[in-house]
């Protein structure tokens, strides 16, 4: 186990290498962020010229990268265009998306699985399929359809919530938000919690189970679902990263200053710093997550093992 | 049934959530008609640090308009330029000005402010080490070439033009005749700098000090910034509230939805989409007035297929094929106006605006495009290409506009099209190196109310804006006269002059004059815009 978790974390320094370096030539790419600084006339040459110098922009780009990498593994994200630091940017706009992720990844969780062992459990009843045809609605409406609509009834309509989340953002303001989030991983995890759980509940350990006269509660809980959940978390997992990442359209409606709000507005200002910086954390963030979910596998079923 | 209690575990869990964000609602800061209410307004966050010589864009610029007084401020309402810290400012020959400051103005920490507050901070902003993007407003004092050499590292650490007297005078020497120079000391670059500015920067921008109405109570950058009044503000502009709450928006179209739910007081920028209910929605609280702000089609001069004579019967005939008072009004629901000259209405008759300057080449015809870009030898390349910023500003849907206008007076399908470039610092980065080839998108927002500034810096030779690389030499030599002209009237009447070769060459088709948009809640009343489309935030009353 503790040989797979150091091989594993070593695997992930190619990975992260890579991302990084396409990012930033991505970002490069786009041409020079100096010329938007200046608004619709050209800055002058010198003042030009001095911020390229002062950003690292004058230099060839394999050179900026590994000055750039260099700088990170001391925690140095560089300076993002209004003077401030890319880590300052950092520490105010992860925490908001975290808690956004939490409540989604709640979200899913709760109602996701319930509705899926629901549902699971009763294949072919009314109940089954009017939770399936929900799901099929939510994840073919878009997000920011269902997050503007919210917004419009529960916000401007019916007064229930505060249309935009303050800069605070507490956990309360982040309920709707989070829930239009999580709508579509939502319908997933229901699908796939439904089609897991029905297709173990022929299984012959789940029959075992009953025979044996335990208790109905106890058979769904600790035999059935918990062999059904391996595809799920595997799904949650991935998209813990997904949601941060993501975050972009929701953030944007409900006025959610996140990792979603400085991505967009650092790409606007091609400000390559606060770009691959916050990528960068992203890419860290999806490869611990995949690491913590291929760890619950084992928790999940005992049988597998780590080498 | 089982199942049942599942379905109301869930229903419940939906309820609590929606009810715990009813809570999270709560009022705003109150206050009656006494003056010490606050409004809120949306903000969008600051492109670049928020300096006075520093900020060159309109999010900035509403904070330092608060924050800062400069010698002369414009007049909200009819935009000329008022002494405000300026007790005189005197010239015998538009070269040479003596500075004379009034004697009770202080900085809200206290500090006084002499002749040596505004040299200091010129000398700030004109020095290239310091990166101050608006450094080229100084361009005009001597000594500049020095102190931000176009090449190299400054030679002298201070503009050599400029001389402290004595606390309440300085003087400034200028390189060139300039008579209308004391009318741009309102724009925000030339604000006057505590010495805390200088003395601990960081600590400053994190919580800016001026001497304007306001004061920075908070600031959370990228979200918030609470100001306050100030009351021991000497000016007679004071605040008419207790202070403004700047809330920073992801998207203006939120802002709005915030401004109907009545969580907002101010949207000084109505989105596109829903320019459409804005006077449905608000009524009389929907405010839409012109602003310094044209936009224009420019053409590379650089390229010699633009540049060969007879070319300016084509853009003459491009200009006339295109349908302004269509376009103003299907796709901007009348917030911007045909433009007929290439200033702005806000600058009056009398600050040189002239309506219908352009002539004929600013007039619809169909017909007559047709046969002008014929004689004119046809479009080079066949194919007019309009370059725009696709990430901003929704430009997509005029620039297909007017090409659809054009395409449809010269009958034919090809003649133009619009080709997006991605981001604003990629379209701007290729005009500023000319690496566009047919027209572009180009808007042009005053820095202040002069029609000096919708001239010279866009169409003289070599200037900062000339990106097309328009040239020529009567224009240049009457804008000279112009600004060595010691008579407004006459200067003005020179610039107009110059103005008319414009017409003669169309260097870039007018097309429309921008106008500011904003709504406001019932809360408040007495809100306006200024020329620059911003809100006049110390009048606003709080009811």
């Amino acid at each position: 186990m503790g040989r797979y978790v150091i091989r594993r974390l070593l695997q992930m320094i190619p990975v992260f290498i890579g991302a990084t370096l396409l990012i930033f030539l991505m970002v490069n790419v786009m041409g020079d962020p100096v010329a938007g600084l200046c608004g619709d006339r050209k800055c002058d040459p010198a003042t030009a010229a001095q911020l390229k110098k002062e950003f690292g922009l004058d230099k060839p780009v394999w050179q900026q990268y590994l000055t750039y990498m260099g700088n990170v593994f001391t925690g140095d994200f560089g300076t993002a265009f209004n003077g401030q630091k890319v880590t300052e940017l950092m520490s105010a706009a992860f925490p908001v998306t975290i808690r956004l992720t939490i409540v989604a990844i709640v979200f899913e969780i709760v109602i996701g699985i319930s509705l899926g062992v629901l549902t699971g459990l009763r294949r072919g009843r009314p109940v089954d399929t009017v939770v399936l045809l929900l799901t099929l609605v939510v994840i073919s409406i878009p997000t920011f359809v269902t997050g503007l609509v919210l917004q419009l009834l529960l916000g401007v309509q019916w007064g229930v919530i505060k249309p935009s989340v303050s800069s605070e953002a507490p956990f309360n303001e982040l309920l709707i938000p989070g829930l239009v989030l999580a709508s579509v991983s939502l319908a997933y995890v229901t699908r796939l919690t439904r089609t897991s759980i029905a297709e173990n509940r022929r299984a012959d350990y789940v029959r075992t189970a009953v025979a044996k006269g335990l208790p109905r509660r106890r058979v769904i809980t600790r035999h059935l679902l918990r062999n059904s959940l391996i595809p799920v978390v595997t799904f949650i997992g991935t998209d813990v990263g997904a949601l941060m990442g993501g975050a972009i359209v929701t953030e944007r409606i409900f006025n959610i200053h996140g990792v979603g709000f400085q991505l967009y507005q650092g790409i606007l200002r091609q400000s390559t710093q606060t770009v691959v910086g916050f990528v960068t954390v992203l890419v860290l963030v999806f490869l611990v997550a995949n690491l913590i979910v291929d760890l619950l596998y084992a928790v999940l079923d005992p049988r597998i093992r780590y080498a | 049934m089982r199942g049942a209690t599942h379905a109301k575990w869930a229903a419940c869990a939906v309820t609590v959530a929606l009810a715990a964000t009813a809570c999270g609602g709560g009022g705003s800061g109150g206050g009656g008609g006494d003056g010490s209410g606050i409004v809120s307004s949306s903000w969008g966050d600051p492109q670049n640090p928020l300096e006075p010589a520093n900020t060159n864009e309109v999010q900035g610029g509403k904070i330092l308009d608060m924050v800062f007084r400069g010698l002369k401020r414009y007049d909200p309402k009819t935009g000329e330029a008022k002494d405000m810290i300026a007790e005189s400012i005197d010239t015998k020959d538009a070269q040479n000005f003596t500075v004379k400051i009034k004697d009770n103005w202080k900085f809200s920490n206290g500090e006084k402010i002499t002749a040596k507050s505004f040299v200091d901070a010129w000398n700030y902003g004109a020095n290239l080490k310091n990166n101050q993007k608006n450094a080229y407003f100084f361009g005009y004092i001597e000594g500049y070439d020095k102190v931000h050499p176009e090449k190299g590292d400054p030679s002298a650490q201070t503009l050599s033009g400029l001389k402290v007297v004595d606390d309440k005078t300085f003087t400034v020497k200028l390189s060139q005749k300039f008579s209308t120079w004391p009318d741009t000391l309102g724009y925000p670059a030339f604000a006057p700098l505590p010495k805390a500015f200088y003395d601990d920067h960081q600590g400053w921008l994190s919580k800016p000090v001026g001497n304007g109405p306001y004061t920075v109570d908070s600031y959370t950058k990228g979200s918030k910034m609470s100001l306050r009044k100030w009351d021991g503000y000497p000016g007679d502009d004071k605040a008419q509230n207790g202070g403004v709450d700047m809330k920073v928006y992801t998207d203006n179209n939120t802002a709005y939805t915030d401004l109907m739910a009545g969580n907002l007081d101010l949207v000084d920028d109505v989105p596109a989409s829903q320019l459409k209910n804005a006077k449905n929605d608000l009524g009389d609280r929907y405010i839409n007035t012109p602003a310094g702000i044209i936009q224009t089609l420019a053409f590379p001069f650089y390229d010699s297929k633009w540049n060969k004579p007879g070319k300016e019967k084509v853009r003459m005939g491009l200009s006339r094929a295109i349908n302004r008072e269509q376009i103003t009004e299907t796709i901007f629901q009348k917030t911007r106006t045909p433009a007929s000259d290439w200033t702005s209405p806000v600058l009056g008759e009398k600050g040189g605006f002239k309506e219908g300057l352009c002539g004929d080449a600013c007039k619809y015809d169909a017909e007559q495009a047709k046969k002008l870009v014929e004689e004119g030898g046809g479009i080079p390349g066949g194919t007019l290409k309009v370059s725009y910023n696709a990430d901003t500003g929704s430009h997509k849907e005029w620039v297909d506009a007017v090409c659809n206008s054009i395409n449809k007076a010269l009958d034919n399908d090809k003649a133009c099209v619009a080709s997006p470039i991605g981001t604003f610092a990629d379209f701007r980065s290729k005009a500023s190196k000319q690496e566009l080839d047919g027209a572009w998108r180009a808007g042009w927002q005053m820095d202040y109310p002069l029609i000096q500034n919708f001239l010279e810096p866009v169409y003289f030779t070599d200037a900062p804006s000339n990106d097309g690389k328009y040239s020529d030499k009567e224009f240049d030599k009457l804008v000279n006269e112009a600004n060595g002209e010691t008579d407004t009237n006459k200067a003005i009447g020179k610039f107009q002059d110059a103005e008319k070769i414009l017409a003669k060459d169309m260097p870039a088709i007018p097309l429309w004059y921008q106008n500011g948009s904003a709504g406001y809640s019932d809360k408040v009343s007495d809100v306006s815009l200024n020329q620059f489309s911003v809100p006049v935030y110390n009048e606003i009353k709080v009811n």
